[in-house]
């Protein structure tokens, strides 16, 4: 039976951060709209950031987003290090990777804890999840409040960390401090993420079985699997250095929404885990490869709801990744190193794999060292058109069902993206007009 | 607000134009958030659960104000809460939000939207008690979740909760922290207002009032002092306008709060 119309349209979805919605109008199983927009109010943080000194730019970037700030602020430095010539010691890059890995964790676990799992355990929410699964979120919390602590002890705090500074850090965790991350990773953390990728292998199969092959980008680097480092990659041979980004992608302003929509060459692509763990398979840690194949999860993956299986894989990264760089801090004794900064005039590109995707920080300084130009493209607005796409290839693959189980699977796909509306101020509602 | 013990009170979290830090700053309570949803419901928090109920006693909003639809949402809100609780900077003093009130408005629209940007809806950034009555104001970017959970202990013992109103300075020496003037950097600490536990010293920062300034603070002397350690006058009313921009203290050099 083909259903005469479908007029959806969620005011604000939630379990996203930030303000979207979702529109959809089919009349005649015609598609006559299909669009997530994002309503956040806009920011204009490319703008504050003119005439700003180098230091302070990293302190205002951050706070574009709560849960990525350790990200914005890794994208920040880089771009302002690349300017100005500058490298930073081994030392400094472990902690930055390990704080990098904190907020990796508790961004995904948020997402697929928090905000995924209660659709698949059929909870509208955590709370009451926590009666009926109660082992669930004890554990989501214990891993959690882990991430956070690794946050703690190299930046001093999750949201808006504090030691992270152009040319290093201002401040250097403690041996002892060293010694419990390392405690806590092997006698909590590993086994606590075993069963995270028992419960989502075991719920897998639960999301929908929908595929629709799209191009997809993330950085690539031969030496490791990539998060702040290497070079831009497509999935259609493409690869160019960070600061080519403009050659392979393109923003433009869509009205009504206070996202910008980013586009590769010309089509609609995505980033993110999936995008990673399709891009950057082989260079997975063992313990990650092992996750991925009890979830059955086969590179190159083309179903948008496996992006919840991807952060699981890059969870186990993650945790992984933490265990080798603690054991190398402790052996080399890490100790307070003061960061060393000469400031010059130039353009510099940062590039960061953050938790939802690519994230570009774009900087041009003066010679004092004052921003005098900036671009910055995150990682929701390159998902929308993508996400947009899916939701339209998906609809008339449902037209027979009722609106509402149409309108549930659309915002569980929104969901899988898990979109950062805050952020990509300058992105979400499902209203299906 | 009432000096009434709530029983089991209900509970709204919203977000304005923020990073919506200080609302994940609540999910971060991993140790105690279990037994706060034994002492109240959470009825409406988008970003964590489906519920959107309109019946609530407590709403914390979180993020400043800087379109229409902003501050209608945030007099809706006071219509319905019996308290209303602003959580970050962005809430209680416009926070960083306010830097874009110094640039020209259209510039900055077309400078990150481009020339057909017209439609977009914003104003100047302001926090949320320029528009409405706020009974309790959170400061700090991100709010501390140790003070949150203050706050809502003293709020169900039907309490006026206590906001520290002496310098950072104060907390910086509790932790034995070296004075960033000692080490010939500056610091806003002198004049900005407590209760952070002084955590950006710690960590090699400085002192930037995310917290807002303390209620009588000798700004023209803080300012001489900044000053003497070379800061020139257009650098001093920057680094009050990182957070305080909203105020005279960061308009003119003369300003005074």
């Amino acid at each position: 039976m083909i259903r005469e119309s479908v007029n959806i349209n969620v005011h604000h979805v939630t379990r996203v951060e930030g303000h979207g919605n979702i529109k959809v109008r089919a009349n005649n199983g015609e598609i006559e709209q299909c669009e997530l927009q994002i309503v956040e109010s806009p920011r204009f943080f490319e703008s504050m950031l003119i005439g700003r000194r180098w230091f302070d730019v990293h302190h205002i970037t951050c706070r574009i987003c709560g849960i990525c700030s350790v990200g914005h602020t890794t994208a920040s430095l880089c771009a302002t290090e690349s300017a100005f010539g500058l490298t930073i010691s081994e030392q400094s890059r472990l902690l930055r990777e390990l704080i990098f890995y904190g907020e990796q964790l508790q961004s995904h676990l948020l997402h697929v804890y928090f905000l995924a799992a209660p659709d698949l355990l059929d909870a509208g929410s955590v709370i009451p999840l926590a009666k009926t699964h109660p082992d669930v979120v004890a554990r989501a919390l214990r891993l959690k409040k882990f991430a956070n602590f690794v946050c703690e002890v190299v930046g001093g705090r999750h949201v808006h960390p504090i030691s992270l500074w152009p040319g290093g850090l201002k401040h250097c965790p403690t041996e002892a401090q060293l010694m419990e991350l390392k405690r806590q990773l092997e006698q909590q953390v590993l086994p606590d993420m075993d069963a995270t990728v028992d419960l989502f292998a075991e719920l897998g199969p639960k999301l929908p079985d929908f595929e629709r092959p799209a191009a997809y980008m993330a950085l690539k680097d031969p030496e490791r699997y990539a998060w702040f480092t290497g070079e831009l990659v497509t999935s259609t041979g493409q690869q160019v250095a960070m600061d080519k980004y403009l050659d392979v992608i393109e923003e433009r302003v869509v009205r009504d929404t206070t996202a910008k929509h980013v586009f590769y060459n010309g089509e609609s692509f995505y980033v993110g885990a999936r995008a990673r763990v399709n891009t950057n398979y082989e260079q997975l840690h063992p313990w990650a490869k092992a996750a991925a194949e009890k979830l059955g999860y086969q590179a190159p993956n083309h179903n948008p709801f496996a992006n919840n299986a991807a952060q699981v894989i890059e969870c186990v990264q993650c945790a992984a990744e933490a265990v080798d760089a603690v054991d190398r801090l402790l052996s080399m004794g890490a100790k307070y190193e003061e960061p060393q900064v000469a400031v010059r005039a130039g353009r510099g590109v940062g590039i960061a794999e953050v938790p939802r995707g690519t994230l570009v920080h774009d900087y041009t300084y003066d010679e004092k060292g004052n921003v005098v130009d900036d671009n910055l493209i995150i990682p929701t607005t390159m998902n929308v058109e993508n996400c947009e796409q899916d939701m339209r290839a998906l609809v008339p693959q449902m037209i027979d069902r009722s609106q509402e189980e149409i309108t549930a699977a659309l915002e569980i796909l929104v969901r899988a993206y898990d979109p950062c509306i805050s952020c990509s101020v300058h992105m979400l509602n499902v209203e299906f007009v | 607000m009432s000096d009434q013990k709530m029983a089991k009170p209900r509970i709204g979290v919203f977000s304005l134009t923020s990073c919506e830090g200080c609302s994940l700053q609540i999910l971060n309570c991993e140790d105690e958030i279990l037994d706060l949803l034994t002492h109240v419901d959470i009825v409406n928090f988008r970003e964590a659960i489906d519920e959107r109920s309109e019946d609530y006693d407590i709403a914390f909003i979180d993020g400043a104000i800087s379109t229409e639809s902003d501050a209608e949402e945030t007099r809706h809100i006071r219509s319905r809460a019996k308290i209303l609780v602003a959580i970050g900077a962005c809430a209680c003093t416009g926070g960083l939000n306010v830097l874009k009130n110094y640039q020209d408005p259209q510039q900055v629209r077309e400078r990150v939207y481009g020339p057909d940007s017209e439609w977009m809806d914003t104003i100047e950034a302001q926090p949320l008690d320029a528009v409405v009555d706020v009974d309790i104001k959170l400061p700090g970017c991100p709010m501390s979740k140790e003070e949150f959970l203050q706050v809502v202990k003293a709020v169900l013992m039907g309490k006026k909760p206590t906001i520290p109103d002496y310098p950072v300075c104060v907390q910086c020496k509790l932790r034995e922290t070296v004075c960033l003037f000692h080490r010939g950097q500056i610091c806003l600490g002198p004049i900005a207002r407590a209760g952070c536990d002084a955590i950006c010293p710690a960590y090699g920062g400085r002192c930037v009032a995310c917290r807002g300034l303390i209620s009588d603070p000798n700004s023209n002397s803080a300012k001489e002092v900044l000053a003497e350690h070379g800061m020139t006058v257009e650098q001093l009313l920057e680094e009050f306008r990182l957070y305080n921009g909203y105020y005279d203290v960061a308009k003119t050099a003369e300003g005074t709060p």
